[in-house]
């Protein structure tokens, strides 16, 4: 847990003068000196370089392994459904195996992470995963454009998906009285969602996109909808033959119950209270400390179990993923402990809470901002409102 | 386990049901969770045995290894070479290599060889040699390449062969040779067969038991090898094979033969030929400027190789490569380095290796450099 003592101190005595030049108007924030900025970005790349080096038949073994419980899990829950009393344990089954594969295996094999052991099944050019997003669509989307523009209001369209008013930034309108129930919704539906995030709908109807820029997206789209709809709704409920309505529910089922465990850890990891959005004015020439500085500052972290950590695909630990996002996430947890000491060392928030704070802190943002008002940034986090850590 | 993949079991496994069924990741990535030597699409093989040729003791021993396929194994023609994919031990990485098939044109699941010479400087090669065990899996791609023997020894085009090889170029000339005295080839209708071989030193010599028996016996076939300083030349070609620009020759070997041997040849067209990439590494400097040229070898332009990024010397020779985050951590311009020396700007991490995946925004050439844009 990071000193907020310390940390106040910092922020009351951030020198102005820094305050001129974008590239260390974030660093003034948090009270670093554009040196301490520097050091910081140094300590980082040193964690890398050391990770990097490290690499080797442990990582392989590691995601070789997941990769074969995954499957396990996936052939056994397919074959319970012939045993109609087994169908929880089927459902519990498939979804565990899509769970896997979207998250250990698919965000992370995607992020390129593994790209490094030459092997073709865990390569990020040619992995596409369980769900009904083209892995080649979602990895321009997401590798590339939320991982490169994170938090910054205006480009980085993980803020609010489009869809939901997630920081005080965004300008109110009546649209946003829902929001609640859109985010129900989107995570009901959090497959799709992701999947149709690369139309960027909102940007059509606001007029900045033409509907002719989505046309090269169609048949990519399309053939894995059909291809996830086959096979989940037809094929495999089909070869069940009279239990055909009980396999259907149960695959159905289990891609619910896949959404809404991967909605939440996402939203966990960029939604509680005390994440911090830019605007694109203070992110413009940005140094690689900055660079650092803001991911960190835009990400928050989740406690738990090394089962849970598994189960999100290490996306508890967003801000370690966020700063390395190309490194196995099986590194993060042990990467997590340094980049703490850094940061309490430079006297910066280290977001991270148990699942249950972490969800309700996002819930309350969610209903917050459905009515207007709050515009100004977000107050800095007071010692109460500050999620603590465990 | 032969039987799970065997027809008709391997068309119900390639069918598009069963693809449907395994979509997206496919039917292979579910058979080898259970028998690596399980496979539908891909092919991979099991080391049976592992001989060395060379007497040699030292610089570059030369080792066969016999290889026993997964059924989906096509077959090879007499000449081709395969991409073979080596888990590195210790370090998880696979590493992929394309090395000639030494035995005669195989059938589909046949068995098969590769005679490797162990390269100092080859991580693939030497461990091929030297650190392998039968029993061990590799991967392979189908076989591949057009230096083929083209035609059936049934029914002959014309009444000479010429082979004309150095080193272990030696290999796909061998397969040819083997598989035209394995179908029935033994010389008696009127057709010669020269082969004629370069290679450092009798001991360095590969099959040379074999070749010399070849040598012996009544089949039609002449076998001249020579050792040493003994170099190629037009001269002694021609007093070994006259009309040798009409004869069909195929040639392999070391770039120094090639060039020879091409020189001799002049505009003609019966010659074929095969290189060795030469995947030796370049001694690196510092981040001085490096000569060297860089090469994007799609669009067939290059330029002299700077200290920026490839990424930047490709758009400033206007070329629009795909590219996203620009700094090494979205993978969207992630190339093929076909051939070259390259360094991470990001790690300082130099790298030699052919056909290799680089994120092209955070790498540089060190010297000559190919990319495939």
């Amino acid at each position: 847990m990071t000193t907020n003592s310390t940390t106040t101190a910092r922020r009351t005595a951030a020198p102005a003068a820094n305050e001129d030049t974008p590239h260390s108007r974030i660093a003034a924030r948090v009270g670093m000196t554009p040196e301490q900025l520097q050091a910081f970005g140094d300590e980082m790349d040193a964690i890398r370089q050391r990770v990097i080096a490290d690499l080797g038949e442990e990582d392989a073994t590691y995601i070789r392994n997941v990769v074969k419980a995954q499957r396990r899990f996936e052939v056994a829950g397919r074959a319970l459904f012939y045993l109609p009393p087994a169908w929880p344990l089927a459902v519990a089954s498939l979804s565990i195996s899509k769970i896997l594969d979207n998250m250990e295996i698919g965000h992370n094999v995607m992020h390129g992470q593994y790209d490094w052991m030459g092997d073709p099944a865990l390569s990020s050019r040619m992995f596409d995963w369980d769900t009904v997003c083209p892995g080649e669509q979602w990895k321009y989307s997401h590798n590339y454009i939320h991982h490169t523009f994170t938090n910054i209001v205006g480009k980085d369209r993980d803020v609010g998906y489009g869809i939901l008013r997630m920081d005080p930034d965004q300008k109110w309108h009546p649209y946003y009285l829902g929001n609640p129930v859109y985010a129900l919704l989107l995570m009901l539906l959090f497959e799709w969602g992701v999947a149709l995030h690369d139309l960027e709908v909102e940007n059509i109807v606001a007029g900045r996109r033409s509907l002719a820029d989505n046309k090269p997206l169609y048949p990519g789209l399309i053939r894995k909808i059909r291809r996830q709809a086959v096979k989940d709704y037809l094929l495999f409920p089909a070869l069940t033959g009279p239990l055909f309505p009980l396999t259907f529910a149960g695959n159905a089922t289990a891609n619910l119950i896949r959404n809404i465990w991967a909605f939440n850890i996402i939203f966990c990891g960029h939604f509680p209270a005390g994440v911090a959005s830019f605007s694109v004015e203070e992110t413009e020439d940005e140094s690689r400390g900055q660079w650092y500085l803001r991911q960190l500052l835009g990400s928050a972290n989740i406690t738990g179990s090394r089962l849970f950590h598994l189960m999100s695909g290490n996306l508890s630990h967003q801000i370690e993923h966020h700063l390395f996002p190309d490194l196995p996430a099986r590194r993060y947890p042990q990467i997590a402990e340094e980049v703490r000491e850094i940061c309490e060392r430079y006297g910066l928030d280290y977001n991270t809470g148990p699942l249950h704070r972490q969800l309700l802190s996002v819930a309350r943002k969610i209903c917050r901002l459905a009515l207007p008002g709050r515009r100004s940034p977000e107050p800095a986090p007071t010692p109460a409102e500050q999620p603590l850590a465990a | 386990m032969t039987a799970l993949t065997a027809e008709p079991i391997g068309r119900v496994l390639r069918s598009r049901l069963v693809a449907a069924l395994t979509a997206p990741h496919g039917v292979d990535r579910y058979l080898e969770q259970f028998n690596p030597m399980w496979a539908a699409h891909e092919v991979r093989a099991r080391i049976v045995d592992i001989r060395r040729e060379t007497s040699a003791e030292g610089d570059a021993p030369v080792a066969t290894l016999t290889l026993r396929p997964t059924t989906s194994w096509r077959g090879h023609r007499a000449g081709q070479h395969v991409l073979v994919g080596v888990e590195m031990p210790g370090a998880a990485k696979r590493l992929t290599r394309a090395f000639s098939i030494s035995s005669a044109a195989s059938a589909p699941g046949d068995e098969f060889t590769l005679t490797v010479r162990a390269h100092a400087e080859g991580q693939v090669s030497s461990y091929l040699v030297e650190g392998a065990e039968p029993g061990e899996i590799v991967h392979l791609s189908q076989a591949r390449g057009e230096f083929t023997l083209s035609e059936s020894p049934a029914t002959p085009t014309n009444n000479h062969l010429l082979f004309i090889t150095g080193g272990s170029g030696i290999t796909p000339a061998m397969s040819m040779l083997r598989t035209l005295l394995r179908d029935g080839y033994d010389g008696h209708a009127g057709r010669r067969v020269t082969f004629l071989h370069y290679a450092r030193s009798l001991e360095d010599q590969i099959f040379a038991d074999e070749l010399a028996a070849i040598a012996e016996a009544d089949n039609g076939v002449t076998v001249h090898l020579r050792h040493g300083d003994h170099r190629f030349s037009e001269f002694e070609l021609r007093r070994l094979v006259p009309d040798y620009a009409d004869v069909d020759t195929w040639l392999c070997g070391p770039a120094g033969l090639v060039e020879l041997v091409t020189d001799a040849y002049r505009d003609s067209s019966r010659l074929r030929m095969e290189f060795f990439k030469p995947s030796v590494a370049r001694a690196a400097g510092d981040e001085d400027d490096v000569d060297g040229v860089v090469t994007f070898a799609r669009s067939a332009v290059s330029g002299a190789a700077g200290t920026a990024t490839l990424l930047e010397q490709a758009e400033e020779l206007g070329l629009r490569p795909e590219f996203g985050c620009r700094m090494g951590i979205c993978f969207s311009c992630t190339a093929t380095k076909t051939a070259g020396t390259t360094r991470n700007v990001l790690t300082g991490e130099e790298s030699s290796l052919p056909d290799e995946e680089i994120r092209i925004c955070v790498t540089r050439p060190v010297g000559d450099c190919q990319v495939d844009l």
